[in-house]
């Protein structure tokens, strides 16, 4: 405004070259008011932009002119090239979602009577620092269930529906088994009536073996009987594989099938506390023994949210968690200033409810709408904290993006600042646009 | 003359067990190789610049104190600076205005001080660290065949913890051979537990893993053209460590969480599945501090013990470890004192038996820790045939000591998938080269 002041004024007239003292004083308030804010973005905006572009241009210890070696080298680094991809999904993906569910969670708490309660509960994540944020979902997604509490959810989910065996896990003792927990454990060696047959299982915790087990005992095979053992087949030391030792327990409870050459089950029957079974009546033939799927019941072992492939969209779960709650309080706030009789008049003219929203509600939200749609994507262009603290070491290259890349490369011990300063470079001019709109939307509303 | 040495001597000894033969005999020896000057002749002001906070701060003054024993005239200024002593001294020697003394756990900071012309020489207390220190800590302490520094305190990173329980309930022991581990492993994965709990977000449990295996397989002279990447990680003596390795985490059913959640582990995790009441694995492969990081109500010794890493192909005893050692800035009588008076078992004894002490003092009497771990732990530093600091903390930083990049990334990918043994080691190669050619 100082400046418009200023040029406004009209020129001396002409012929009196002499000083003026009125148009000195004025240009020197003119400059007085300008210098805070010009000392400000100069030392802190115009001056460190130019200096990392110049940076952009040299190799890592800024002595080395390498042009545009940098930029190469940052589209052809695989980590750097995720990082560009994954920012491209962010932006695609984040503030599209943030601004949905605001929006859900604005129009359908609006009629409510808690919704106070609610809407500061959604808020609420606001006032966590992002970083703090990263720390609670990394907390959250970790795979072990008795650690991570999204699996302990899931886990709880599936347990209701799980199937219950007496065996969470356990491995074939020799090779004379084959198989795993999912399709039971097969004895490659085929049986008739009158033989026994020997199931040594290993890798059971002797806490898991079932309550009530004995002893394990071979039992002798009648006519017209296969019978058999299912049993712990290790003691302290190792024990002999395929062989019932002292010490060794049998387990009760397992399921035992007897499948005909072509993999048919024949029978199934359990064993008893000392893991001994009997197919009775059987007739004659050669016949396979299997301890069955039934007897295991496999624990959920976690979702590995935090591992390579799931990295990205647990860490962009924690990004809406804390972002939804804005995009809520603005929508909300938009939402209330909208006329009610424009929504009357529809409603009288016929309209349903879903038409109402969609023909009437958001075409009067839109520039609200666009309010968070811009800011989200600006926010989302430099993620980095959450990132950072959300992805472990392992899978930060899956979870890389610009910012994080930017950070990991200047600082965090590669402290390469040319191709740092390039990356940079190439975040301010992706979120140009952004600031472009952004700008265009001010202008608009102030005149 | 000498029998007033020999008295200081026994005064210094005296604060310690009495019926140490080898603290005495060290402390007789020191003082008559090295002391010129009686020690109440010694006058002046030390100071010291240091690492060591906190308890560790304390434990320091309270070995300063006996230093001030035997010199009452001299007068020690320690200042802590904690992790940033690498910024503190570069700005002092920048400034030249660098502390009489300081200690640094950064050997390649060393180096480059000494290389600058900032360190002066040890050579007035050569003759006493060499008669106290295996000669792979003197080694380590000599830059162009002059004696900088020497490790005042040490770290052995060749441990593994394991629990007790979970050993005695697949009845195996603790192995000494690399076949022993790998056979003991496979029982305690029959007896139902996993063996190894590993740390696999934290990429440097990895390094120390494969450094460990890298300098028993490999030997010494390998080890230190490793270092300095005078041969190229596609060597064959890699590819054979990286193999040997994988016999560790090559079977995902043998390891907490499986592979996957190993590289969901990070450390502090990887050993509370271990020194627990109901453990999730075995045993935890990493160093001497592995107790320090979690609170346990297992008690030591009897729940959970310590054994040193195996031996491969008959290796003899050897130790990666790490440490904190003193260097000279400014030379003056005091500080001759209290480097030399540091070299001697008396010094490293008072902070041996205050614990979270390891000393590489070849002199210093096992009785002189506190407690029985500390003791295996810690004497396995002074009798290691062979030391070596850890390889991955004197590689250039963008390589051996990243998060997410360079050896600690490629060795958790190497962890997702222990068969690309070749591919490791050419991105292992790729990624050095780049960074050593950085550093120059």
């Amino acid at each position: 405004m100082a400046l418009a002041d200023a040029s406004s004024v009209p020129a001396p007239p002409p012929g009196l070259d002499g000083p003026d003292p009125g148009r000195w004083r004025r240009r020197l308030t003119t400059a007085a008011f300008l210098a805070p804010a010009v000392v400000m973005l100069g030392v802190w905006i115009v001056y460190p932009t130019i200096r990392t572009i110049v940076r952009s241009l040299f190799g890592r210890d800024g002595s080395e002119w390498v042009g545009l070696g940098n930029y190469e080298t940052l589209f052809t680094t695989d980590t750097l090239v995720t990082a560009i991809q994954n920012n491209a999904i962010w932006v695609a993906v984040v503030p599209a979602l943030v601004a949905a569910i605001g929006m859900i969670f604005a129009v359908l708490t609006e009629r409510i009577s808690w919704k106070v309660g609610f809407r500061t509960a959604v808020f609420m994540p606001m006032a966590i620092s992002m970083f703090a944020a990263g720390v609670i979902w990394h907390i959250m997604d970790e795979k072990d269930p008795e650690r991570g509490a999204v699996n302990a959810a899931i886990g709880a989910v599936k347990d209701v529906f799980g199937s219950s065996g007496v065996l969470s896990r356990a491995q074939p003792s020799s090779d004379a088994l084959t198989g795993s927990i999912r399709e039971g454990f097969t004895l490659q060696a085929t049986v008739s009536p009158g033989d026994g047959a020997l199931l040594g299982l290993t890798a059971i915790p002797p806490a898991e073996v079932p309550e009530g087990a004995e002893q394990a005992a071979t039992p002798q095979a009648a006519g017209g009987e296969i019978v058999g053992t299912v049993w712990r087949d290790f003691k302290p030391g190792g024990g002999e594989a395929g062989v019932v030792e002292p010490e060794e327990l049998g387990i009760p409870g397992a399921t035992v099938q007897l499948r005909d050459t072509s993999g048919d089950v024949v029978s199934t029957t359990k064993t008893d506390a000392d893991g001994s079974f009997v197919f009775a009546d059987v007739a004659d033939g050669e016949y396979q023994v299997a301890v069955a799927s039934e007897t295991f019941a496999a624990p959920f072992e976690g979702v590995s949210w935090l591992g390579p492939d799931l990295i990205t969209p647990a860490v962009m779960i924690a990004y809406i968690w804390v972002w939804a709650g804005f995009a809520m309080v603005v929508i909300a706030a938009g939402l209330s200033a909208i006329p009610r009789d424009v929504l009357e008049a529809a409603r009288t003219d016929g309209a349903t409810e879903w038409q109402v929203f969609r023909r009437v509600t958001v075409p009067l939200l839109a520039p609200v709408l666009s309010v968070v749609f811009v800011t989200m994507i600006i926010n989302v262009l430099k993620v980095f904290d959450i990132v950072l603290s959300v992805a472990p070491g392992s899978s930060q290259d899956d979870a890389n993006v610009i910012a994080l890349a930017m950070w990991r490369t200047s600082f965090s011990g590669v402290n390469d600042f040319g191709l740092g300063s390039a990356i940079a470079v190439l975040l301010f001019i992706l979120v140009i646009p952004a600031l472009a709109l952004n700008i265009r939307r001010f202008k608009r509303e102030e005149s | 003359m000498l029998a007033l040495l020999a008295g200081v001597a026994l005064i210094a000894a005296g604060c310690g067990d009495d019926d140490d033969d080898g603290g005495s005999t060290g402390a007789a020896t020191s003082g008559a190789a090295t002391q010129e000057a009686e020690p109440s002749d010694v006058s002046g002001t030390v100071s010291m610049v240091g690492i060591w906070t906190g308890d560790e701060q304390e434990s320091f003054q309270a070995v300063l104190d006996g230093f001030n024993e035997r010199y009452p005239d001299v007068t020690v200024n320690y200042n802590p600076a904690g992790d940033n002593t690498p910024t503190v001294l570069s700005t002092a020697v920048e400034g030249g205005n660098p502390p009489d003394l300081a200690t640094i756990a950064q050997p390649g900071l060393i180096r480059q001080f000494a290389e600058q012309g900032a360190l002066q020489p040890l050579t007035f207390a050569k003759e006493e660290i060499e008669a106290n220190f295996p000669q792979d800590i003197v080694d380590l302490g000599t830059i162009d065949g002059e004696l900088y520094s020497f490790v005042f305190k040490a770290a052995n990173k060749s441990t593994v913890w394991f629990n007790v329980q979970a050993f005695e309930d697949a009845g195996v022991e603790a192995p000494a051979t690399w076949e022993d581990l790998t056979s003991a492993a496979e029982t305690i994965k029959a007896s139902g537990l996993p063996a190894y709990s590993i740390a696999g977000a934290d990429g440097w449990t990895l390094t120390d893993l494969f450094e460990n295996i890298y300098l028993r397989q490999a030997g010494p002279e390998k080890y230190d053209q490793l270092t300095n990447h005078e041969i190229p990680w596609t060597d064959q003596s890699v590819k054979d460590a990286l193999t040997t390795m994988a016999d560790v985490i090559g079977d995902s059913d043998n390891i907490v969480g499986g592979t996957s959640g190993a590289l969901e582990t990070d450390f502090p995790t990887s050993v509370t599945n271990v020194l627990s009441e109901s453990p999730k694995g075995a045993m935890v492969i990493e160093g001497d501090f592995v107790p320090g990081v979690v609170t346990t109500d297992l008690e030591p010794g009897t729940d959970y013990d310590v054994f040193a890493f195996p031996s491969i192909n008959g290796s003899g005893p050897t130790v990666v470890g790490g440490g904190d050692s003193v260097v000279m800035f400014k030379d003056s009588p005091a500080g001759q004192a209290l480097v030399e008076y540091l070299a001697s078992p008396e010094a490293a004894e008072i902070w041996a038996s205050r614990g979270g002490f390891s000393s590489a003092n070849t002199q210093l009497s096992p009785d002189a820790y506190s407690d029985d771990l500390t003791r295996t732990t810690a004497t396995a530093i002074a009798e290691a045939e062979t030391f070596r600091f850890d390889m991955s903390d004197l590689a250039p930083a963008a390589f051996g000591g990243t998060p997410g990049q360079g050896e600690w990334k490629i060795l958790q990918d190497f962890l997702a998938d222990p068969t690309k043994v070749d591919q490791t080691a050419q991105k292992l190669e790729r990624s050095a080269a780049r960074a050593y050619r950085d550093q120059e």
